[in-house]
């Protein structure tokens, strides 16, 4: 299915090929993988953006999964732009620079868009877009997400079927903004704890009280409550002041697949 | 008979419950001091309009606590208030509560539910299967919620059902800038209170929401008309108001003695057409 979606996606507008950035984590070596099984090898183009602070093994990942699928991959390191910018801030603080990264490598996604006629390609799981723990703008961005209806844990589960490097799949998820972040320090919580706290809530439609009775901490399940609550700006677009009587995304509705 | 009646323009907070009982009571209770004696909130009072997902966790059974509060305050001072209504078969309708003395004296739901335009309630909340017409301390009244207003049908149900006051509640979204120094959906909305108010010798008490949602702003405006057709009060436009005069039956008398068009009315002919036209468009 999810192979489909993204041959039907790109070729209704006319395109052919995909550009995703690649990272080294598991996400966007499962969007790499479907992509080659959807559009083959050659129509792929991977762009890896470290900057000075990531991970050597995280290049060398990406390098795997490049080496693994066969599609392009440029290497593009972002150093000298955020350096350039934080000049200015030298104090910034981590998410400063963590944003204005992820806004960096969305930039340089949609212009290699325009350089290959190619769709961007999104990488953020579900559990990521419901909590809201990614940068708007930045890694939210993209044309197409194969992969925005599915939780890490079950992310976890179709790398493993799709072949994807067991050391890839095994490694502590991170943003990888900062040496020895991982995502689940930073959180405070497991991705399977919270996957299925998630499940129960989002795809079950369990109430607090149901929640509480299967045994979640009320802590918990108002935190992730809050986060979902909070974050729900990240995943809509800009709000519209409405003055006419059809004010798009209100009564100006169309599918996006218009006339494709 | 004499009373005071008030309009809340309240803009509530969308899905919050807490929030928005809380204010009805600060409301409720400056009221009582000033001596209200019906208060009327707008559609949705205690949730907010466009709860889509919101709804089964913002909906009120007739065993709730905040319907018991209310209550209690019913005693002192009658309540019209808007809320989701969950039935014990786990329906969803969009209520409005008439409380007086105690007791839930009557309750609307809301019958014509749009799904057009901006609008998606059908998808969200069960339809009413009543309208009718309930007697309070001050007389004969119905209530209609926002859209079943558009439907002069409903109206008219109302008013042969002889009431003094038509209790309008809504949440009218402001839309529709041309050339005219105000906003289409008010324009309509003034005109069918004027019209209703005069055709059938009735007050319409016109309570409508203020605020934004999503970019969606609710016009305000609310309003007293009066059995002639003439604004007897009125609320700001867009900014939360509270508006409060003393009406009685009255000018509805000297009106339906002067034009008795509602006496007038031949309730008969009228079910005799609509049965043959049912007929003719339903069964073969």
């Amino acid at each position: 299915m999810l192979v489909e979606f993204i041959r039907n996606e790109v070729e209704r507008v006319g395109f052919s090929n995909v550009v995703l950035g690649l990272s080294g984590g598991i996400d966007s070596a499962v969007s790499a993988f479907l992509a080659a099984e959807a559009l083959s090898q050659e129509h792929v183009w991977a762009i890896l953006m470290p900057y000075k602070s990531s991970s050597p093994q995280s290049i060398a990942d990406a390098k795997e999964v490049v080496e693994a699928t066969g599609i392009h991959s440029t290497l593009i390191e972002i150093t000298p732009m955020i350096d350039a910018y934080f000049k200015r801030y030298p104090d910034a603080s981590r998410l400063r620079m963590g944003n204005k990264m992820a806004r960096e490598r969305m930039t340089i996604l949609y212009d290699h868009s325009s350089l290959y006629h190619a769709l961007v390609l999104g990488t953020s799981n579900k559990t990521e877009l419901l909590l809201g723990y990614g940068t708007i703008f930045g890694d939210m961005a993209s044309s197409i997400n194969p992969i925005g209806d599915l939780y890490k844990t079950q992310i976890w589960q179709l790398a493993e079927a799709l072949g994807v490097p067991k050391h890839i799949i095994m490694k502590k998820p991170s943003a990888d903004l900062w040496t020895g972040q991982t995502d689940e320090d930073e959180l405070g919580f497991t991705y399977e704890d919270v996957d299925t706290l998630l499940y129960y809530m989002v795809d079950r439609r369990y109430s607090r009280q149901e929640l509480i009775e299967l045994g979640f901490k009320n802590t918990f399940v108002d935190r992730i409550h809050g986060m979902l609550v909070s974050s729900q700006y990240k995943r809509r677009l800009p709000v519209i002041a409405k003055v006419s009587y059809r004010t798009i995304d209100r009564d100006f509705r169309y599918a996006r697949d218009w006339e494709t | 008979m004499k009373f005071s009646v008030a309009l809340a323009q309240i803009s509530p907070v969308l899905g919050n419950l807490e929030k928005n009982l809380e204010k009805c009571e600060r409301i409720i209770e400056q009221s009582i001091r000033d001596r209200i004696d019906l208060l009327i909130f707008p559609e949705l009072t205690l949730t907010g309009y466009f709860i889509k997902d919101i709804v089964a966790s913002v909906a009120i059974t007739r065993e709730s606590p905040i319907l018991k509060k209310l209550l209690e305050y019913s005693n002192r001072i009658s309540i019209v208030i808007g809320a989701v209504e969950e039935t014990p078969d786990f329906k969803f309708h969009n209520a409005a509560f008439y409380l007086e003395g105690g007791e839930i004296v009557h309750t609307h739901w809301k019958v014509y539910l749009p799904t057009y335009g901006l609008f998606d309630e059908h998808r969200y909340i069960a339809p009413g299967n009543k309208i009718r017409a309930f007697d309070t301390k001050f007389g004969r009244m119905a209530i209609l919620i926002c859209e079943d207003l558009w439907h002069p049908t409903a109206v008219a149900i109302a008013a042969l059902d002889r009431i003094h006051y038509l209790i309008g509640i809504s949440c009218s979204p402001g839309r529709g800038i041309d050339t005219s120094d105000r906003l289409g959906s008010s324009i309509t909305w003034e005109r069918l209170n004027r019209t209703y108010a005069q055709i059938y010798s009735i007050y319409v008490l016109y309570c409508n929401r203020t605020g934004f949602e999503d970019g969606i702003n609710f016009w305000g405006g609310s309003e007293i008309i009066s059995p002639s057709g003439e604004q007897v009060i009125k609320a700001m436009y867009i900014q939360e108001d509270f508006i409060h005069t003393t009406l009685s039956d009255r000018a509805i008398r000297r009106e339906r003695i002067t034009t008795p068009l509602i006496r007038d009315e031949q309730l008969h002919l009228t079910i005799q057409e609509l049965e043959r036209i049912y007929r003719e468009r339903f069964e073969d």
